[in-house]
């Protein structure tokens, strides 16, 4: 693994969420109904700054969840490292809401589709957005995103990091290289 | 924590290292939530078949199970000796080899054979999760109930627990005594003398034969059905002098721990190894355990079936 390139750092990171946060309001129009569910791990963080981000500029809370996907995936046996189950924690009705789900980074969509399954599950969202920090491409399901932080062309082999304070120590995204 | 599940087979908690009992009693947390939704369903083991075979009666922990698989969208099939070719006289192996050709993933064997799960475990390619074998072990029965005691006090290390009744010829009380030991509980066996198995001081245990010795310093105690219906030896006391001796009445409570925590793995007999009273009193969890057996056998079931995508079998026959 060799680190290729820093997409952005903390200052960065900070104004692409505020963005992200200003568009979410605008599209829904407010707060009202709207709830943000972050995909472990680094999602859910992802999901609690940018209700922050909202609160700053609305003045209203906007509940926020956690999903965990590992038992909806469709490829735990191809994985080598297993993941551990977390849990969902998700502690609002999420019928008839308006659900923006967050995640780190948007690449084969093969995440998103199983978070999908998972929410629904648990209620019937009014609807169900997608905000992600980076889009790098190579898509194997129809999936989009609403809200992109930044859109960053990759090849396969390599893989967007996306490094938190609140995991990793630090604030910063970079793309690294597979040997 | 970060240990990965490589077992085929889930056979006891001897076999376990520390962190894969915490890897186990962590997945059977996560878990817990989905029996709360309103689609009580996940669907990590669809397409997987689970078949429960029983050669002893068991209602509660077939239908845990059950539950269990049902809520992982596996496919569940029952298969109970009393009315299956086990009467024809086929061995397990045999009945095993014949369920692995049906294409089953999983199966959930209970025997009065103490070993035979793990016998029936070398032979088939499918996952064998032990639901109890003759006196040996009984695993997912100690898991859940130290899932329910972590739950209840926050942690295992440095509990005092004490298991009450029957020691020689229970597997759950094995299970527990390994479970409980190696997350670091000191753990006391309390029964008449006839009922402790020799040796028990070995597995790291204290013996007494004092109710109130036993419940004196517990942070938790662990009460044993008295099954009477296996007293072969005759070497069970009458069951009202049971009761008057190791009974767990209110009056013995109150010399006990405020706090204690009451455990039993069911069925209950009432007024002979626990006092009414107490069974449906505020120190008993004895209904929470039922609720963790579920959110414990779906790990288990979980934890088996990943684990065994992943391996060769070179070691079947």
């Amino acid at each position: 693994m060799k680190e290729k390139a820093k997409l952005f750092d903390q200052e960065a990171l900070n104004r692409i969420l505020m963005r992200i946060a200003h568009e979410i309001l605008e599209k829904n129009k407010g707060t009202q109904g709207l709830c943000l569910v972050g995909i472990r791990n680094r999602g859910a963080h992802l999901a609690k700054r940018l209700s922050d981000s909202i609160e700053v500029i609305d003045k209203a809370a906007v509940p926020v969840g956690i999903l965990d996907i590992t038992l909806y995936r469709d490829d735990l046996t191809l994985i080598a490292q297993q993941p551990v189950v977390h849990k969902t924690e998700i502690d609002f009705d999420i019928t008839d809401k308006n659900i923006v789900l967050v995640d780190d980074v948007l690449y084969t969509g093969r995440t998103v589709r199983a978070a999908l399954d998972a929410l629904i599950d648990l209620g019937r969202p009014k609807s169900i957005q997608l905000a992600v920090l980076i889009d790098r491409g190579h898509r194997e399901l129809p999936v989009r995103a609403d809200y992109v932080g930044k859109n960053v062309p990759t090849a396969q082999k390599e893989t967007v990091e996306v490094r938190l304070s609140e995991v990793d120590g630090r604030d910063e995204v970079v793309i690294v290289e597979k040997d | 924590m970060p240990v990965v599940w490589t077992r085929k087979d889930l056979l006891g908690l001897e076999d376990l290292s520390k962190e894969e009992i915490e890897l186990i009693l962590a997945t059977a947390e996560s878990f817990k939530e989905v029996s709360t939704r309103e689609i009580k369903k996940v669907p990590a083991l669809r397409g997987k078949t689970v078949v429960n075979l029983f050669y002893e009666p068991s209602t509660r922990t077939r239908v845990s199970f059950e539950i269990a698989a049902k809520r992982l969208s596996a496919d569940v099939i029952n298969i109970a000796s009393e009315t299956s070719s086990v009467r024809k006289g086929e061995t397990l192996i045999d009945t095993g080899k014949n369920i692995e050709a049906l294409k089953v993933d999983i199966i959930v064997v209970r025997h009065n054979y103490s070993g035979a799960a793990a016998m029936l475990a070398r032979h088939v390619h499918a996952s064998v999760i032990n639901a109890g074998d003759g006196w040996h072990e009984h695993p997912t029965q100690a898991l859940l109930d130290v899932f329910t005691l972590k739950e209840k006090l926050g942690r295992i290390e440095g509990l005092n627990v004490s298991i009450v009744g029957d020691i020689a010829h229970s597997r759950v009380a094995r299970s527990n005594i390994w479970g409980l030991t190696k997350l670091g509980a000191r753990v006391m066996v309390c029964a008449p003398p006839m009922l402790i198995p020799p040796a028990i001081e070995q597995m790291g245990v204290k013996v007494t034969s004092d109710i109130d010795e036993a419940l004196h310093n517990a942070d938790a105690v662990n009460v044993l059905r008295m099954q009477f219906e296996r007293d072969e030896e005759n070497a069970f006391p009458q069951q009202l002098e049971y009761f008057k001796n190791f009974g767990i009445t209110r009056e013995r409570l109150e010399k006990a721990k405020k706090d204690i925590i009451v455990m039993h793995p069911g069925p209950l007999n009432r007024g002979i190894e626990i006092a009414s009273d107490v069974a449906d009193g505020a120190n008993s969890v004895i209904l929470e355990q039922v609720t963790n057996g579920i959110a414990v056998r779906m790990a288990a079931l979980f934890l088996v079936a990943q684990a065994n995508e992943n391996i060769t079998h070179d070691n079947i026959n």
